[in-house]
């Protein structure tokens, strides 16, 4: 992934906490995901598939969502409505970057996951970006892992494996 | 079809997502509201009730949304329909409007863009 690609990410984390809150989220600079967990209670994931390949991934404590919950009108507000918020966070994110990658970026539907960092592998053969994004003092991230189809490289290599694994719950 | 009352079918996988709409439905246009998570509800739901309008999404398990669209405006050409969708390039947008969507609005939506394309769903402008 390139900048221009990384930022296409960040401007729709932006644009999805003005539009909803009305307040503007702060974006820290990028880095590549290392051994460390980001992940918190509840990840949102978005399979890729089409001319990129790979996943989408929100990941939100139960604070944040309870108080956005609470902006889209949500008044009493449970474990099941997390779950629901943070997989439509992740598809709204997810599903934006088309107007720049292009109908061939085929995004699956969500797939929830509850809990921390030992619940969740990323593919060990790409290189996984992570966005910290911080909004009215609660933390969350956008980790995005993408490579390009084999069809649409030069010169395929050993990432072209057509079963990339984003996500599993154990 | 300006101007009618009638019944309104709100499809999004997201149940929040479906609570907001309904939410932000002000006008007494609206005289029942029905809710589907999936492509095959929303036909189930579609066919007992033959509501006037309906938001729909597009990427659902089981049936999508634009194949969703298909099925209803060959069941009733005369639908007012509403894309609700994060899927925010062109081709996607004229494919719907192609099938039959009268409007095409990019999640993420604030309250005031829901409100507007609402009341424009239901007013047949």
């Amino acid at each position: 992934m390139n900048d221009e690609e990384i930022k296409v990410f960040i401007d729709g984390v932006v644009r999805y906490f003005q539009r909803v809150t009305g307040e503007p989220a702060a974006v820290d600079p990028p880095y590549l995901k290392g051994e460390a967990s980001v992940t918190l209670d509840f990840t949102g994931v978005i399979g890729i598939s089409g001319r990129r390949r790979g996943a989408v991934y929100f990941t939100s404590g139960a604070e944040q969502l309870t108080e956005l919950l609470h902006r889209l009108g949500e008044k009493k507000v449970g474990f099941s409505d997390h779950q629901d918020l943070v997989g439509e966070v992740a598809n709204t994110i997810a599903g934006n970057a088309r107007q720049y990658f292009g109908s061939e970026f085929l995004i699956s539907v969500p797939i929830v996951l509850c809990g921390r960092s030992d619940k969740i592998s990323f593919p060990r053969h790409l290189k996984s970006f992570v966005i910290p994004i911080t909004w009215r003092s609660h933390r969350s991230y956008l980790i995005i892992c993408l490579e390009r189809a084999a069809a649409d490289r030069d010169a395929p290599g050993p990432s072209s494996r057509s079963d990339v694994i984003v996500a599993r719950q154990t | 079809m300006l101007g009618t009352r009638g019944k309104l079918l709100i499809v999004d996988d997201s149940s929040t997502i479906r609570r907001s709409i309904e939410r932000h439905i002000l006008s007494d246009r609206v005289t029942e509201i029905y809710q589907a998570a999936n492509g095959h509800q929303a036909m189930e739901l579609f066919e007992r009730y033959g509501p006037e309008f309906v938001t729909m999404d597009l990427t659902m398990p089981e049936m999508d949304g634009l194949t969703c669209i298909s099925k209803m405006m060959a069941l009733k050409p005369d639908t007012r329909l509403m894309v609700i969708s994060a899927l925010g390039d062109a081709e996607t947008a004229i494919e719907a409007v192609e099938r039959g969507a009268n409007e095409y609005v990019v999640k993420p939506f604030s309250a005031e863009d829901l409100n507007l394309a609402l009341a424009n769903l239901v007013a047949g402008s």
